[in-house]
């Protein structure tokens, strides 16, 4: 456990040094406080910004940042030199997915106290913005393998950001694009949030989180078999 | 210390070391020479272990290179011709963190600092660090973790003469401190200056190995005497009785200002050897 230790306190030391993952992480955030706090329409559902905002913090920050952390630590050859220091790369990837993991929890802190949800409400919001994080985690993390640089990893990052983070809000809008959009794990966790709570959860939508996490454990599994950290 | 045995390793098809066999004693400098291409950075991710072997056997601490544990690893120490610099953090920083791994008290890292000449850089970012001030901080980040064994992959290249010698002093403190050094290079006065034996890899093969002098003298097919005279002239001699005598009598008239022999430098030896020049 030390060398995890090692490299989350790396990259909380690298936090405020590295805008690009910064701006990620506080962009989400800090635009439910303002929105949940400055509009307020008639008919429109309640903290409608926290939600929306929510799923797509989930879809784009902890993809983005871990698939840039690593894709920029190869590209740069500090990673090379952390595994040739006896960093294992099971300990490197703990660390930095550890790191997201923490901080899009501090900035879904931010967003559920901005919806003043409380109580079971916060908790339960929590609980489907950890899973949701994880998910998306083990996805950037399997892209920022597959990628040898930055510039491949924003490319490959990109598609997938689109996806998972607009797919569920153009479903509010387009039945058939909700058609689609429910087998991903951001679609479910829209759905989720719109009772907020577990135990109102279709059956089918918690089958399906279950499945998304299946697949992206396999996915990570083959790029850190076939690609590793090389 | 290190030993490999035959080792051999292609690329898609490309050969790109054949049948490579080198012995590196402990507490020596050891040159591998070669252009950009010969195959020599190849070599020590083989010998480290960061790249398979196609065949062949590499022993380093006395351990096949695919046993050595977590301790063994810790006292080896690479610095690649690639820098594995974090830029965005300070000098400091960047060793905190391998001193964290390496579990070595913080206090080292300034002295590792101080060490390389970077005392004024401790707090500057090393992505504003000039190219010889990043190779200094990856010396010192080696350094640190107190190696037995050496790697340095071109730790020259690109620097000025200057800077070149500080870390050649550097490297010479660590020898005598009773460190084994692997060192590439293409440049023959770096090896000749610090190498106790040299290797000359050529398109993959070792085409001479041996001491820089020894090589120079088995190669000094003219065995000449040059000679520079306290009048400006040059007289080149024989190895002679002859030019004993001429030598006696340019010495008693103090006519004669330095002498020279005629042994080529191993830059000289590889162009007599492979065609090609070092630097190509």
């Amino acid at each position: 456990m030390g060398n995890v230790s090692v490299i989350l306190r790396k990259q909380f030391k690298d936090t405020f040094k590295n805008k690009t993952v910064l701006i990620q992480f506080i962009l989400f955030p800090v635009m439910t406080l303002i929105m949940e706090n400055m509009i307020k329409l008639e008919g429109m559902p309640e903290h409608f910004f926290a939600k929306l905002f929510s799923v797509m913090y989930v879809g784009m920050a902890p993809l983005t940042c871990v698939a840039s952390i690593i894709s920029e630590e190869k590209e740069k050859n500090t990673l090379r030199v952390l595994i040739m220091s006896n960093v294992k790369p099971s300990e490197y990837l703990l660390g930095v997915g550890s790191y997201t993991w923490l901080l899009c929890m501090i900035g879904s802190f931010v967003i559920g106290a901005s919806a003043k949800f409380t109580g079971t409400q916060l908790m339960t919001y929590e609980f489907i913005m950890g899973v949701g994080v994880l998910i998306s985690i083990l996805l950037g993390a399997a892209i920022g393998m597959y990628a040898n640089n930055q510039m491949m990893s924003t490319s490959l990052v990109m598609p997938a950001m689109m996806l998972l983070a607009f797919a569920p809000m153009l479903s509010m809008f387009n039945e058939k694009i909700g058609k689609f959009a429910q087998i991903l794990y951001t679609e479910q966790m829209s759905r989720l949030f719109l009772a907020m709570s577990l135990s109102e959860a279709e059956a089918k939508g918690v089958v399906c989180v279950l499945v998304n996490i299946l697949v992206f454990t396999i996915f990570f599994m083959i790029a850190f078999r076939e690609k590793g950290l090389e | 210390m290190i030993t490999c045995q035959a080792i051999h390793k292609t690329f898609h098809g490309t050969t790109v070391l054949e049948n490579i066999d080198l012995h590196v004693e402990e507490g020596k400098i050891f040159g591998l020479l070669g252009p950009s291409g010969a195959g020599k950075t190849t070599l020590i991710k083989i010998i480290t272990g960061q790249l398979p072997k196609d065949s062949g056997d590499v022993s380093i601490l006395g351990k096949s290179v695919e046993d050595l544990t977590g301790r063994d690893r810790n006292q080896i120490g690479i610095m690649m011709d690639q820098f594995g610099i974090y830029d965005r953090f300070s000098c400091m920083d960047n060793l905190k963190i391998f001193a964290q791994i390496y579990g070595i008290p913080t206090d080292k890292v300034r002295k590792a600092l101080i060490d390389v000449g970077l005392e004024q850089a401790i707090r500057t970012p090393a992505g504003k660090l000039s190219k010889g001030m990043r190779n200094r901080l990856s010396l010192a980040r080696v350094f640190i973790q107190e190696p037995r064994i050496i790697f340095l992959d071109e730790p020259t290249s690109g620097l000025d003469p200057a800077t070149s010698r500080a870390i050649h002093k550097l490297i010479m403190d660590k020898k005598r401190e009773g460190c084994t050094i692997f060192l590439t290079t293409h440049n023959m006065d770096e090896a000749s200056r610090l190498c106790d034996h040299v290797a000359l890899l050529h398109e993959g093969k070792i085409v001479e190995y041996g001491v820089p002098l020894e090589l120079s003298r088995k190669y000094d097919h003219q065995k000449k005497i040059l000679l520079h005279l306290a009048d400006g002239e040059d007289e080149t001699l024989d190895y002679s009785e002859t030019s004993a005598g001429r030598i006696r009598m340019l010495m008693e008239n103090r006519m004669l200002e330095t002498i020279h022999s005629s042994e080529p430098n191993l830059e000289t030896v590889f162009l007599e050897l492979t065609g090609k020049k070092l630097e190509d």
